[in-house]
């Protein structure tokens, strides 16, 4: 077969337009039921995946938010207990975090990265589906673990020694330390994938100032994850060796140190508010471009404060540390960085207005998402000016200031795009058009519930309502704005409940898209919606930032590629030249094995540390199959 | 279009900086403290807060919980440490919060310029209770306060109501004593709260409920529906039993 295989050699060029389609969707397809669907390493399948699985973690993190507003809403509430309700606002903030805001950025990453750098599949393919069953393992542990009374309740950020073993007994740290392996080992392999991918497999003619927004922002952010998530795994992996041998890395009675866990948790925690930021900030450059109708203004400044921004991301962790008792030298220089990070801010906003101000704007809901993002996100900025401030934050540090706060900065500031994301590229995905009626609905019921929500904490904070207490007293002057709060968290849900209803019906019964619905100016444009497995019947050529635009209607392809094995063109970082063929990987059930013996360990590990030994023979068993040589043309290149 | 956007960074650049000084100086204005403070040593544990006033002597030094007094116009520095897990003192109406760190002793300095109750609480999640674990900063001109000193230096003072001496041989032979100190008798456990003049606080339980003989009986018959996961196990007690004990406790004064 290889010889076979070999003598063929068939490239794109030898045939007619439906035999090279025909040619290529049979040696890019997955192919139909259960052991194609375990074994597919295409990168559009797994997005959707991840894409769906976020939302999923999405509506369950909503319905623990919808749980704690009604406990909340009357002073002295039984509806949930202190233990039921400290599992539940733990769930709720790991599961926002880890679960969905990081993991649906990678996702959108993955299914749209290589569609917007004009490639066939990502780079590493068989690890991006590795990737997504260790993210839907962790997942599916915390979630199981909570539905057992198992659940974590030792907050998203599980301070020691509350979470050491002297007071958190039972396994319910041990489930928050462990889910924190999987998102991490999951979310630090997307970013690999995603630099070789952005650095290596870019169309040729795409040089590095002529990438699309969306990519440089996935860019910055994947480097950000590769350097903050280590902290977290060392963090963890420290609390977990503190919890089950012994170890005394958190304990000040054997010289470990409690605020040592504070800074590696922070060092990871600010970065990843940035993590999840970054990402929407390129979804809105991408958007303003397509909706204003002309390039993004500004395009040099925009990399430059994304870039300005991950720098700065690191410079910040201790703002969440100002009551700690830390040096004021030390913590004035943090107060000075925190306050600096609002500039980059502002000049992508300036840009953005500008674009606007300058092109002539198409006011669809995926640019409603966007204004509204705006509005919410320079008050989440302003309150975060605020909060950088020692003497300031040292009152509204650990109230519900801070709630309002990072909700105006990561649901103003990163699910508001998203959501615009998603009606904007859902139509590629699906080939169907979501609707714009219910989408103008969902948008002005999460606008005005989400600011009528979550204003008033900043007023509650004021008044000196802490962070995650289950209950207050009823002569606390707290129970009024409360009771507002919580009947307007039910119009935030009505409206994220009008766009589940519109995602799930406009995916079978949405009107037809076409190609490029949006007249966008990116290559995910140029192919079929939904794309083929092969991406793109010719690899495209770019000569410019906006190529569907300034090639309307004579985009470049390149041809010479075999038809017969999984080929991908590799080129320069900079310029982008084509510098070689290079096979990419076919579908393997190999990956899922491995994630299968890998979850196995990893949650084994949390009731034996002999599960590191045993545990490691499967996962090097199934690591030997998946590098096993098939003797395919892949192989033999 | 770069005209305005590079004038409207530049006025960001100088709002921002000119924010961060202001910071900065509002940081060293507030940074009270001298030599001739008055020092109180603060305890945080689940979920109540242990007050100690040092003194020259052993007899000058006594410890109470959940309520502390204060004398105005003088600086108080509060020392603060951690015993279990990390808590955050914060009284908004004096001072920002400082938290209370297992191995690492913080600092807080205040001073009141008014008398007046001052409601304070934890303000960082510690476990269980987090939510009920409130405190009292009382404000006192300093004659008030030096009596309130004095009368906290005391000893529990004897009683010749029969109730009252009934109930104080219920908390010496149960377990109460095992935890709780009273000064002046042979209870003197450090587990929980100083009750040496319970009777005369405020609150019982971290500001749960009011100090009356109904609520510390209504606390002792079932700290576990009052404060669900507390560390006071329930002690099984015979009515009689419960409404001396009660009696006793709030003669305390």
């Amino acid at each position: 077969m290889m010889d076979d295989a070999k003598s063929k050699d068939q490239r794109d060029s030898d045939f007619d337009r439906p035999a090279l389609e025909a040619g290529l969707a049979s040696i890019w397809k997955t192919p139909a039921g259960l052991w194609g669907a375990l074994a597919t390493v295409d990168h559009k399948i797994i997005g959707q995946r991840y894409i769906v699985t976020a939302f999923a973690f999405l509506a369950l993190g909503g319905v623990l938010a919808v749980l704690i507003r009604i406990q909340l809403a009357q002073p002295e509430a039984r509806l949930l207990g202190p233990d039921r309700y400290n599992q539940i606002f733990t769930m709720h903030g790991t599961n926002m975090m880890f679960l969905f805001a990081v993991p649906v950025m990678e996702a959108m990453a993955v299914y749209l990265i290589p569609l917007m750098v004009g490639t066939r599949n990502i780079a590493f393919p068989r690890l991006n589906a590795f990737s997504y069953w260790m993210f839907l393992a962790g997942g599916a542990l915390l979630w199981i673990a909570f539905a057992l009374d198992m659940g974590p309740d030792v907050g998203w950020f599980a301070y020691v020694p509350l979470s050491g073993p002297q007071y958190a007994a039972g396994k319910r740290a041990d489930m928050w330390a462990q889910m924190i392996t999987f998102t991490e080992v999951s979310a630090l392999a997307v970013s690999v994938e995603i630099v070789v991918t952005i650095f290596k497999q870019r169309a040729p003619g795409m040089s590095l100032d002529r990438i699309p927004l969306f990519v440089w922002s996935m860019l910055v952010t994947s480097f950000v994850v590769i350097l903050a998530m280590p902290a977290i795994m060392i963090a963890s992996t420290s609390l977990i060796l503190d919890r089950l041998i012994g170890t005394h890395f958190f304990n000040p009675a054997e010289g470990g140190d409690v605020l040592l866990w504070q800074h590696l948790f922070w060092f990871f925690g600010h970065p990843e508010v940035y993590i999840i930021f970054l990402p929407a900030v390129g979804m809105v450059s991408t958007l303003v471009a397509t909706f204003a109708r002309r390039p993004v203004f500004g395009y040099l400044a925009l990399v430059m404060a994304l870039i300005a921004t991950a720098v700065l991301a690191f410079g910040l962790w201790v703002h969440h540390m100002f009551v700690t008792g830390l040096p004021r030298l030390g913590e004035s220089f943090f107060t000075a960085s925190s306050m600096a990070i609002a500039i980059p801010a502002g000049v992508q906003i300036f840009c953005w207005l500008a674009t606007l101000w300058d092109g002539k704007p198409v006011f669809k809901t995926p640019l409603l998402f966007v204004i509204g993002f705006m509005f919410t996100f320079v008050i989440g900025g302003l309150s975060g000016v605020m909060v950088a401030s020692v003497p300031f934050d040292t009152q509204v540090h650990d109230t519900y200031f801070v709630v309002a706060h990072f909700h105006y900065v990561l649901i103003g500031g990163a699910v508001f795009p998203l959501l615009g994301a998603v009606y904007y590229w859902f139509p590629k995905i699906t080939g169907r058009m979501m609707s714009e009626r219910l989408g103008r609905w969902s948008f002005w019921l999460i606008f005005v519930g989400f600011n009528l929500t979550f204003f008033p904490m900043h007023i509650l904070g004021l008044q000196g309502m802490p962070r995650r207490i289950y209950t207050y007293q009823p002569d606390m002057p707290w129970h009024g704005l409360n009771l507002f709060v919580s009947g307007c968290a039910l119009i935030l849900t009505a409206g994220f409940l009008v766009f589940f209803v519109d995602a799930i019906r406009s995916a079978r019964r949405g009107e037809p898209a076409g190609d490029n619905p949006w007249d966008a100016p990116t290559l995910e444009w140029a192919t079929s919606s939904p794309p083929p497995s092969y991406n793109f019947p010719f690899i495209p050529v770019v000569e410019g930032s906006n190529p569907l635009w300034e090639q309307r209607e004579t985009l470049a392809v390149g041809g010479g590629m075999r038809v017969d094995r999984r080929e991908l063109i590799i080129t320069t970082v900079g310029a982008a030249e084509a510098e070689a063929r290079e096979a990419s990987p076919r579908n393997s059930i190999w990956p899922f094995w491995t994630a299968i013996a890998t979850s196995v360990m990893l949650i084994w590990s949390i009731f034996s540390p002999w599960a590191v030994v045993w545990g490691s023979i499967p996962v090097a068993i199934a690591l030997i199959g998946w590098f096993w040589p098939e003797g395919t043309p892949e192989d033999d290149s | 279009m770069t005209i305005p956007v590079a004038s409207a960074v530049t006025v960001s650049v100088i709002i921002i900086g000119a924010f961060t000084l202001a910071s900065f100086n509002t940081t060293r204005a507030l940074n009270v403290g001298g030599s001739d403070d008055f020092i109180i040593k603060i305890r945080g544990l689940q979920w109540w807060w242990d007050v100690e006033y040092p003194g020259s002597s052993p007899e000058q030094r006594f410890q109470t919980a959940n309520e502390i007094h204060i004398p105005v116009g003088r600086n108080v520095r509060f020392q603060l440490e951690g015993i279990d897990v990390i808590h955050s003192f914060w009284v908004p109406s004096l001072a920002g919060k400082q938290d209370l760190i297992p191995g690492r002793p913080n600092e807080l300095s205040v001073r009141a310029e008014r008398p007046g109750v001052y409601r304070g609480q934890c303000a960082e999640f510690c476990g269980m209770q987090h939510a009920h674990m409130a405190f009292f900063v009382i404000a006192d001109e300093p004659s008030v306060f030096e009596q309130w000193l004095r009368a906290q230096r005391a000893l529990a003072a004897p009683s010749s109501d029969a109730e009252v001496l009934a109930g104080q041989q219920v908390f010496l032979s149960k377990s109460c004593a095992a935890c709780h100190m009273i000064r002046g008798t042979s209870a003197t456990g450090t587990t929980g709260p100083d009750l040496t003049h319970v009777g005369g606080r405020q609150y019982i339980a971290a500001g749960l409920l009011e100090t009356t003989r109904g609520s510390l009986a209504a606390w002792i018959a079932d700290p576990q529906t009052l404060k669900p996961g507390n560390n006071m196990p329930m002690v099984p007690l015979s009515s009689e039993e419960l409404r001396s004990v009660s009696a006793y406790l709030a003669s305390l004064k």
